[in-house]
């Protein structure tokens, strides 16, 4: 019995080598080019946004940051919605998942398709089934370094 | 030993084998911008057809594909003794949910994509052993229904792998009998369930592909014929790489397919539709069946197809919980009598 499935994990060992040599690469070199020119772009916006509430609204660095934070959720909410963040984010990859635009294209989109299966059980239960994991270990992780901030750093 | 049995595997079906006497399609509106886009019966506007959801609109696809089926063949519903279907969606929803609307005796069958062949060897059979004079064969599935399902919400900017394929939006029927005009449907080749381990799920040809070298494989060596005896070897959706890996594997058993063989994943886009490595889904086989290589039969341009759907037999949770997907391959002999 165990030979026999020696033999079947040599066939199978073989068989996925050669299937993954089969199947092209992902193209790594452009799409970590597009991932930092899309990515750069939108923190560059970001820091547009930031600067000319600075300058022109006299808002002090918090509430700069905060207006920058709520305005790029705003756009990229609206994106999703128009259906043409998705067709950025097949080009960009990374870069237009990390920055938080990536963060609220991920809550509007559940939102979006679960909407038929009503506002509790559909909207309610299923808005944070992709970015839930970053929430819990997020906050997880803050946690973690607010409680070494607090006990071990001055 | 059943004296319509062939080898391990096979039915040879001999005394009064199945005719595909009708047959009808449906697709999606991507689809209907595709190289098939002439065979098909009719091409929806968009994903939701007026419907309120995917889901809804996947169903009345199934529905108006079988009404559409019957009308060809100027049947109604109390004509036909079993409506045989499948689909994608948990617990085979559109299947059923048509089945209500339709009224005809029903066995739902959850084969993934190989659902369109399962159906029919299902369905052979028992007109061949009199079981039933006329016995309809729907299948379907739809990209935002199955996507949601599988994958992600459509909105969601990701990028899919190159391995990855794309899902038919559509529905195919054939309605075969006992009696009437059309191909036959000669022998029926039962898969086994085949994993080499295969996990990645964007990556389905690969891990349904040595499914569907195993049941070639199988019948061939049940009923003593070999790729020479088909006009086209045809698999459901493989997919670019799948269909190599199945050429590559069938090569290793002693036979050479590739001269006459198809998946219909690769046939119903264009590569610049952007679905990558192709098609998937169980409309997949059944709309370029229906819709394409029977009406290549009609013209007489091809006379002898062996029909192979292939499935991938695993689900959401199989898969994060670590396990291999396992694959399936039905067949089908469909030759042009006389």
């Amino acid at each position: 019995m165990d030979s026999l499935d020696l033999k079947q994990k040599k066939i199978n060992k073989e068989y996925q080598d050669y299937a993954n040599s089969l199947s092209p690469k992902s193209k790594v070199f452009k799409n970590c080019m597009m991932a930092f020119i899309v990515g750069g772009l939108i923190c560059t916006i970001g820091q547009l946004i930031n600067n000319l509430a600075k300058i022109y609204y006299g808002m002090n660095k918090e509430e700069a940051s905060t207006i920058t934070s709520i305005t790029l959720i705003f756009i990229a909410a609206l994106l999703t919605g128009l259906g043409l963040y998705e067709k950025i984010g097949k080009r960009a990859g990374a870069g237009s998942i990390v920055p938080i635009t990536g963060f609220s294209n991920s809550i509007v989109a559940p939102a979006m398709e679960h909407k038929r299966e009503g506002y509790v059980l559909g909207v309610g239960a299923k808005l944070f089934s992709i970015a839930g994991p970053v929430l819990v270990y997020g906050i997880s992780t803050s946690v973690i370094v607010g409680l070494i901030n607090c006990f071990f750093v001055k | 030993m059943s004296k319509h049995r062939m080898g391990g595997q096979t039915l040879y079906l001999t005394q009064n084998p199945p005719k595909i006497i009708s047959r009808a399609s449906i697709v999606g509106k991507k689809e209907g911008e595709g190289p098939l886009a002439e065979y098909f019966d009719k091409i929806i506007e968009d994903d939701l057809w007026g419907e309120k959801s995917w889901e809804k609109a996947e169903r009345r696809m199934f529905i108006e594909t079988a009404e559409l089926t019957l009308r060809k063949a100027k049947m109604e519903p109390r004509d036909i003794n079993y409506l045989f279907g499948g689909d994608l969606l948990d617990q085979i929803v559109t299947a059923t949910f048509a089945a209500r609307s339709l009224g005809i005796p029903f066995y739902g069958l959850y084969g993934a994509c190989s659902s369109m062949t399962q159906t029919m060897s299902l369905a052979a059979p028992l007109i061949d052993g009199g079981y039933a004079d006329n016995v309809l064969c729907v299948t379907s599935s739809h990209f935002c229904s199955a996507e949601r399902q599988f994958r992600y919400p459509l909105e969601m900017g990701v990028q899919r792998p190159p391995t990855a394929q794309w899902t038919v939006t559509g529905a195919g029927g054939v309605l075969l009998s006992s009696d009437g005009k059309g191909p036959c449907i000669t022998h029926v080749t039962t898969g086994k369930v085949i994993d080499f381990g295969i996990k990645d799920t964007n990556y389905m040809g690969a891990a349904m592909a040595p499914a569907a070298a195993d049941t070639i494989r199988a019948h061939f060596e049940d009923t003593g014929r070999g790729p020479n005896d088909y006009d086209l070897i045809v698999t459901g959706d493989l997919a670019k790489y799948g269909r190599k890996l199945t050429i590559d594997l069938l090569k290793k058993d002693g036979y050479d397919i590739e001269d006459r063989f198809i998946d219909c994943g690769c046939e119903i886009f264009y590569e610049s539709q952007d679905v990558h490595a192709g098609a998937s889904g169980c409309a997949c086989s059944a709309v370029v069946l229906a819709g394409y290589l029977l009406r290549k039969m009609e013209d007489g341009e091809i006379n002898r197809i062996l029909m192979a759907s292939t499935g991938a037999l695993h689900s959401i949770i199989t898969s994060q919980q670590g396990d291999s997907i396992p694959g399936i391959a039905h067949v089908v002999a469909i030759e042009k009598k006389g």
